[in-house]
């Protein structure tokens, strides 16, 4: 049987957490076809007809999914679902959204932010922050799954396979959409940047997080930001790394004035490289740091740009 | 109108767990257990929408063995009018969690169903979904903020992109995340006065629900370890080291 995979997308732009998810799908199969539901799905379509491993793209044209509303989605994934094995979603806010709903409506439990692929009924899953790492077996006849992006890497290019579009009605009477407030940057995103820096409540104030500017402009990085930070109202929510915030594992990540609590470890620690930069030297970030420097950022901050 | 509010006991944020030694499971032998931090948030919202005379009644509910009445009378000090246990095993699957709450939905009728976004022991982030879809309900997830007007609820959302208002037809399901309030602390007296609110248990039986496992839990490791590095002298070392040692610059 085939393997479904939901694409992940904004603004008619196919996002590269989709090309994980087929990397893991294709440890399970490799008659995998990607659903494209979206407004404008010409351009997506085609990056993912692109994805090597890909053997088919199935579009399909709705404003409510270019949304991301769990509602519409969910009844458009259900309208195919028992065509597939397997379903994966990528683990980022609209898969986490919509893919429960899914399960439910199927009656199938869901096994969420995969890590691994041990066999096609099999996974494994961080639980606890990450402080343990559970093996799971699904009993389940059709197997819904989000991955976890940063675990895998991104199946690469083949040229384009199949492309067809799907005929559904969507029902949904009980959502819509009213706005959006997208934070715009120049910088690489965050969950595919290859270098990150991050601040902490020790950057003090939203001002102070310029200081990183520079710096991230040299290492071409995407700037995070500790819990701490977004509550305290210095930079935006989906700048938080962490169990509850994004998860990533860049070559290098940068902690600047971050005292390292599970939860923020829980997003970083599998990152290839870790440097931490901290003036307590028992912060609890030293203990996964491969490079630290105990030092006060402010001395340090303009001295690390400079020498860049 | 009714708020129901769903809350989980599990281990307190500030713990590190352990594996056990047969790798089965973590041990949660003597270890501190609290009210999932997401689902305080929820509690805290349902308790400001009726001081602002948006709803009548707040009723919290906890799935689980008769540890979790610590957390219901937690909330009931926090503001809760009633609690009711639905007697179960602790951490069944989500599914499962989502298909005893719809049938207390049933019973109950809240306008509004508030729950943590994610618990943090499984972190599964599914159960406010599941029941969504049981209900036929829309559903306004990882809130940061939530307006009720006109028999519509408004939820801000907090998305990978940055934020995401959706307009819900009521009732519905809101599930919430870190920013959409701070929540209180229960005072003494409000303890107290918590200790003769009503708590009523059910049996999870009773609700007809097939409980059987759909997912196996074959096997818990410790994650690998990160070695501790090296502290460097100053801003100079640390550069050469990213360079020629790590490579990563
Ligand atoms: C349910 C729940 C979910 C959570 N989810 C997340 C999450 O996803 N992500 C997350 O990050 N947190 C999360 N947290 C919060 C987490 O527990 C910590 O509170 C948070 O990570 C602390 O942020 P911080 O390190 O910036 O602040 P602090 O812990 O206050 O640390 C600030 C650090 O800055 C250092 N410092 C101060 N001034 C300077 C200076 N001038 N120079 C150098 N160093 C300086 C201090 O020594 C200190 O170590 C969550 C908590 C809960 C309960
Ligand atoms: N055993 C339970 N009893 C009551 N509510 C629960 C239980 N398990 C999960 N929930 C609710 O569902 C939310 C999300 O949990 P989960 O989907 O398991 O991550 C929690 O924050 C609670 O509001």
């Amino acid at each position: 049987m085939a393997l479904l995979v939901i694409a992940e997308h904004e603004n008619g732009v196919l996002k590269p957490d989709t090309a994980k998810a087929v990397a893991a799908a294709l440890k399970v199969g490799n008659d995998i076809h990607v659903l494209v539901a979206a407004a404008n799905v010409d351009p997506i379509a085609q990056s993912a007809a692109q994805i090597d491993g890909v053997s088919k793209v199935v579009t399909f044209t709705d404003e409510g999914c270019e949304q991301h509303l769990a509602e519409s989605l969910s009844d458009v994934v259900l309208s195919i679902a028992n065509n597939y094995s397997h379903i994966f979603a990528s683990a980022t806010t609209t898969g986490k959204n919509f893919m429960p709903r899914v399960a439910a409506l199927l009656d199938k439990s869901q096994i969420s932010d995969i890590i691994d692929v041990v066999s096609a009924d099999t996974f494994k899953r961080p639980i606890y922050a990450g402080n343990a790492i559970a093996t799971v077996q699904s009993n389940e006849e059709l197997k819904l799954i989000t991955v976890r992006s940063s675990a895998f890497d991104a199946s690469g290019e083949q040229s384009a396979c199949e492309i067809s579009s799907l005929e559904h009605n969507v029902n949904n009477t009980v959502s819509h959409f009213v706005s959006a407030e997208v934070t715009e940057s120049e910088r690489p995103e965050l969950t595919a940047a290859p270098v990150i820096i991050s601040g902490g409540r020790g950057m003090q104030n939203g001002d102070n997080f310029a200081l990183l500017n520079g710096i991230a402009d040299k290492l071409g990085a995407a700037i995070g930001a500790s819990r701490a930070a977004v509550d305290a109202g210095f930079v935006p929510n989906d700048m938080q790394v962490g169990q509850t915030g994004k998860i990533v594992a860049p070559d290098l990540y940068i902690a600047v004035g971050i005292s390292g609590a599970i939860q923020h470890l829980a997003g970083m620690k599998d990152s290839k490289v870790i440097v931490a930069i901290n003036k307590d030297p028992d912060a609890a970030i030293f203990q996964v740091a491969d490079y630290g420097l105990v030092a006060d950022l402010f001395d340090v901050l303009p001295e690390l740009e400079a020498a860049l | 109108m009714k708020i129901l509010v769903p809350v989980k006991r599990v281990i307190d944020y500030n713990v590190k767990v352990r594996v056990n030694s047969d790798n089965t499971n973590v041990d949660l032998n003597n270890t501190k257990m609290a009210m999932n931090p997401f689902c305080e948030i929820a509690v805290e919202e349902a308790i400001r929408l009726k001081e602002a005379g948006n709803a009548t009644e707040v009723v919290v509910v906890s799935i689980g063995d008769k540890a979790v009445h610590e957390q219901l009378r937690t909330a009931l000090a926090l503001g809760a009018d009633r609690a009711i246990h639905i007697d179960a095993a602790q951490n069944l699957d989500s599914l499962h969690v989502a298909k005893l709450l719809a049938k207390l939905v049933e019973q109950e009728q809240p306008e509004l169903t508030i729950l943590g976004k994610q618990a943090i022991d499984s972190d599964n982030n599914q159960t406010g979904q599941m029941l969504a879809a049981l209900l036929g309900q829309g559903q306004g997830t990882f809130a940061s903020k939530v307006e009720l007007n006109d028999g519509k609820v408004l939820v801000t959302r907090e998305v990978d992109g940055g934020l995401q208002t959706v307009g819900l037809a009521l009732p519905a399901v809101v599930t919430t995340d870190l920013r959409l309030n701070e929540p209180r602390y229960a005072t003494l007296p409000n303890i107290m006065k918590a200790k003769r609110k009503p708590l009523e248990t059910i049996s999870a039986d009773s609700l007809g629900v097939d409980l059987t496992p759909r997912v196996t839990l074959l096997k818990v490791e410790e994650p690998s370890k990160r070695e501790a590095g090296v502290i460097v002298e100053d801003v100079a070392e640390l550069v050469s080291k990213l360079k020629t040692e790590a490579k990563v610059i």
